[in-house]
Parts: structure tokens; C-alpha cells; sequence
């Protein structure tokens, strides 16, 4: 799960906006349901936990199933109150984590 | 149901699209662990019709591959906002899809993603509002498989 | 960035065609483009126009379509060194936005010096071979897919514009056989499904017109990019056919034939497609 994330969002919008913020990531996300040439299972494998917190606090989170489809689009708003970072973070069912940050300014 | 005649047997052979469109898949028991997870998820609780909008094609380009789109009416101020969205798809082999989890930050109880659908099914939404009031939705999506493209 | 078909309709606002039926009895105006005289069309419609509206929004937005993710890993890899002549792609080509625009749509083109047309597969696989010393990407590989997926999005909004006379007669003859000739224990042709019945259903499958000008496309089915020979490949083996291999001259000669079937459709890659 190495590759860059894709995420869209204004570079700044006015204090009290709600922007829509769209997201996108390679995954296979391995189901668990497939099964090989020699008919044994595929282990599942796929991202569980999707994030996203602005200046540190939560604003969305999603738990995944198997049931989502892969390279996982997940779009959602966010209210901006004031200018910073947005942390993105998606986690493997193997432990491992992919993070990725935007940031955004408050239009005058 | 009792032994097929032949005219219903060619129509099963030949997995013709309205097959997929009979209103009692749509209506059957669901086959999986649905309403255990939506039990687990409301805590028993009666969830009510209403403030969901819940956007899913009438019928699936692929199974594989079904975007979908949840609005769900609600003011997301810190009194008053939706908390969690779950999503349970009844003819999947497991039944769970999402869980979704808003903040008054959201702004808007709204988001979009794409999911798998093993077969014609329900899809449903069952929203958790902060003060505890449970909200509902279900939509039927027909899946057809065949043809040549798969 | 998404395909105006507004300026194109406006074109051929004299030749729109009502396409055949669907099952539910609607009748449905595809946008399309006139054809050229002496061509097998009246009117030549993308597969885009084919596809659910869902479908088609999830192409219409560059973030939305999963296609771009290879694109990406792509544009980082033509900058990468490989091989043992320390060069990358960017190293002969530079800036692929300038040097790549119209390659793609103008593929598969005459090579002088293997005498027979190549295709955009087949020419990364040169460049890497002999102007690399890399070693050449598998076919249906990530690699080679995300390449040439990426080199085609530079011609994207550009017409088909493949080259079919001269030395490329023989081989648009050759294809244009295959396209015509039933193969399988389905006993089917390209054309029985893409000529003959667009437009209509084949049990659950909507059916195109066969178009090539979103290849490599991402199928929802499949959740990734799908080549063209592949593409090829499926078809055959679904009507129960022996499939020719992926890059063969079979392969090639149909390629060739299918994209003047498109010809002056915009390039859509990366398309969406079920």
C-alpha cells in the first residue's frame, strides 16, 4: 500500500465553509471471499480505517468491510473555521498506516 | 416453491435481466447477519423512517463497483448531529459495508463511496444522532451478472 | 478536464442517431460523431456513451476515476532511471505533456524496422530494450499497463488518428477479417455483438460499439486498468474461443482495424468502463 494517496480539496475557502473534500487510494482490498487456481482461500486483506482530523482534532472517520470496493474513494465535508493542516491517515489490516496532509487557508 | 415447469426453468437458464428484477428478492428475508449488526448497532432500539437520502443506482453497471451516496438532514452543531452511519448490504455473503463517523466539524452529514454488491439486495443506512435517536433507510439495488462482459 | 461532448454534438447536431432500443422501450440519443464516407458507421459513439450515468460521472471527474492512480505512479516512474544505460524515459522524451501528445492516438504505427505496425505496449518495450538496456515489462503487468495508460492520457481529447494505407493495408485487411470471421462454440464474431447490436442487450451485458479510444480502460468489474489485448483476449475466450495471444500479430492486425472503426473519436484514456 505505497502509493501516494489522491485527495482534492479548496486550497482556501471562507471562515465558515463547508468544503467537500474527495478521496482516493490504490488497494486491492482483498476480500477474503476469492479463492486461487488450486482453489484455496485468498486472505482478506484490506484498509479497515479511514481518518481524517484538521489541527489535530477528528473532523471524519469511516470503518471499512470487505464489502467496499477497491482502490476506495471516500468523499466527505468538512466545516473550515479557521486556517491549518488536515491529516488523512488509512489503515491496513495488516498494521501498517498511509498518511497524507493538505493543507488550507482562509480566503480574505 | 415446488418443481419448476419448463417455461420457468428456460427463464432460469437463460438468466434473462428480469429475472434479477422480481419484487420478491427485494422483499426476501435477508440471507446474512444483517439484522444482527444493525441489532448490535441500535442496541435494539427502533429506528425511525426519515432525514436519510440515500443515492444508489436503480440498477448496477457492475456488482463490483456500485458508488453510493449518503445525505443524511441534521444541523451538525455540537447539540445536535449525526454521530455514526452504518451500512448493511442483505444479500452480501457477510452483511457489514461501513460505519461512518461524523463530528459537528463535518459541517455536513454527508459522503460518498463505493461499495460491492454480490447480488440483487437491500442496501440499508441506519443513522445514531447524538442525542440517541436512531434514523433508517433501505434501497433495492438490482445487480445483473452475465452476458458476455461478465 | 472532462470530455466536451457539447462542441462535438454541436458538430454533428445534423447526424445525432436515435440507437436502437433498450429493453425498456426508451429511446435513447447517443452522442456520437459523423463518419467518414466509405466508413462501416453512419455515426461512431464512444463506449462512454453506453455506460450508466454513474458510470460515466465516475470518468468525468479526474479525482473520482480511479484510472488516475496508475497515471501517477506512471508520471514518477518516466522520471526514474532503470537499466544499464543509467537513463530514464524523461532522459530522451523529457516533458511527456509535450513530447507524448498525439503518440498514443496514433497508435498502432508502421515500424520500418521490424516491417510490421507496432503498438504503444510494444513501443515502450522497445525503448526500454534497446535505447534502456532495461528489461522489457510483462504484458498486463502494472508496469507496463500504468506506462501505457499514461503515455495515451497525453493524447487525451485528441481524435483517433491511426494510419491504415500503405504498408498498413495488409495488415487493416488482416483485422478487418478477423473482425468478421465467427470464432468459438458460441460461434460469434466482433461484429456479431458490436456491428450488428449495439445498442441492445445481451442477457445483462449492455452492448458498445466495440470502441478503442478509452484503452487502457478501468473496468468496475475487474477494480483496475485493462488493456486492450486483454480486452481482446476476454471477448474470445467468453465466446468460447481459443483467444490469439495478447501482442500477437492477430492482436495487432485487429487493433490496427478497430481503432479506424473509432477513427476521430477522442482518446479517453483513462476511460471507465463496466
Amino acid at each position: 500500500m505505497a502509493d501516494k494517496p489522491r485527495i482534492k480539496l479548496p486550497k482556501e475557502a471562507k471562515k465558515g465553509e463547508i468544503i467537500q473534500i474527495k478521496t482516493l487510494v490504490s488497494h486491492l482490498m482483498e476480500s477474503g471471499q476469492r479463492k486461487d487456481a488450486q482453489g484455496k482461500p485468498i486472505a482478506r486483506k484490506i484498509i479497515n480505517k479511514f481518518t481524517c482530523e484538521f489541527n489535530g482534532r477528528p473532523v471524519f472517520s469511516c470503518a471499512l468491510e470487505p464489502a467496499i470496493s477497491a482502490n476506495p474513494y471516500i468523499q466527505f465535508d468538512a466545516r473550515i473555521d479557521e486556517e491549518g493542516t488536515f491529516k488523512f491517515a488509512w489503515t491496513d489490516d495488516d498494521g501498517s498506516v498511509v498518511t497524507a496532509e493538505e493543507k488550507i487557508a482562509l480566503k480574505a | 416453491m415446488g418443481a419448476i415447469n419448463r417455461r420457468q426453468a428456460f427463464l432460469l437458464g437463460g438468466g434473462f435481466v428480469a429475472l434479477t428484477v422480481l419484487p420478491m428478492a427485494a422483499n426476501a428475508e435477508p440471507s446474512n447477519d444483517a439484522a444482527e449488526l444493525i441489532k448490535k448497532f441500535t442496541g435494539g432500539k427502533e429506528a425511525a423512517k426519515g432525514k436519510i437520502t440515500l443515492d444508489l443506482p436503480e440498477i448496477a453497471e457492475n456488482g463490483n463497483t456500485v458508488p453510493l451516496a449518503l445525505t443524511v438532514e441534521s444541523p451538525m452543531t455540537a447539540e445536535n448531529y449525526v454521530k455514526e452511519v452504518l451500512f448493511v448490504a442483505d444479500g452480501n455473503p457477510n452483511a457489514g459495508v461501513a460505519t461512518l463517523m461524523f463530528t459537528p466539524m463535518s459541517g455536513k452529514a454527508e459522503a460518498s463511496i463505493r461499495i460491492r454488491l454480490a447480488q440483487t439486495q437491500n442496501v440499508i443506512a441506519v443513522a445514531k444522532m447524538s442525542d440517541g435517536s436512531l434514523f433508517t433507510e433501505r434501497k433495492t439495488v438490482k445487480v445483473t451478472i452475465g452476458g458476455c462482459g461478465g | 478536464m472532462s470530455i466536451r461532448y457539447g462542441s462535438l454534438a454541436g458538430l454533428a447536431t445534423a447526424a445525432l442517431v436515435l440507437s436502437a432500443v433498450a429493453t425498456s422501450g426508451e429511446e435513447l440519443e447517443r452522442k456520437g460523431i459523423p463518419a467518414p464516407p466509405g466508413h462501416v458507421f453512419q455515426t461512431i459513439i464512444s463506449g462512454y456513451q453506453f455506460r450508466t450515468k454513474e458510470t460515466r460521472a465516475l470518468q468525468d471527474d479526474d479525482l473520482e476515476n480511479p484510472g488516475f492512480l496508475a497515471v501517477e505512479r506512471a508520471a514518477d516512474v518516466w522520471k526514474t532511471v532503470d537499466g544499464g544505460e543509467g537513463k530514464s524515459c524523461m532522459s530522451c522524451h523529457g516533458e511527456a505533456e509535450k513530447t507524448m501528445k498525439g503518440v498514443g492516438a496514433a497508435m498502432p504505427k508502421w515500424s520500418e524496422k521490424l516491417n510490421k505496425p507496432v503498438n504503444l505496449e510494444q513501443q515502450i518495450n522497445i525503448c526500454r530494450t534497446e535505447h534502456m538496456k532495461a528489461e522489457p515489462w510483462a504484458f498486463k503487468s502494472k508496469e507496463l499497463t500504468d506506462m501505457t495508460t499514461f503515455v495515451r492520457f497525453q493524447s487525451r481529447g485528441l481524435p483517433v488518428a491511426v494510419k491504415t494505407d500503405g504498408p498498413m493495408s495488409p495488415w487493416f485487411e488482416k483485422g478487418k477479417e478477423i473482425y468478421y470471421t465467427r470464432v468459438g462454440q458460441l460461434d460469434l464474431a466482433c461484429a456479431s455483438c458490436h456491428e450488428k447490436n449495439n445498442g441492445k442487450f445481451m442477457r445483462a451485458d449492455f452492448l458498445s460499439q466495440g470502441q478503442t479510444n478509452g484503452f487502457p480502460t478501468y473496468r468496475l468489474r475487474d477494480q483496475r486498468l485493462i488493456p486492450l489485448h486483454e480486452r481482446f483476449e476476454g471477448c474470445m475466450f467468453d465466446v468460447r474461443g481459443v483467444p490469439y495471444k495478447p501482442l500477437s500479430d492477430e492482436f495487432l492486425a485487429l487493433e490496427l482495424y478497430v481503432a479506424w472503426r473509432g477513427i476521430g473519436l477522442p482518446v479517453e484514456t483513462p476511460s471507465v468502463r463496466n
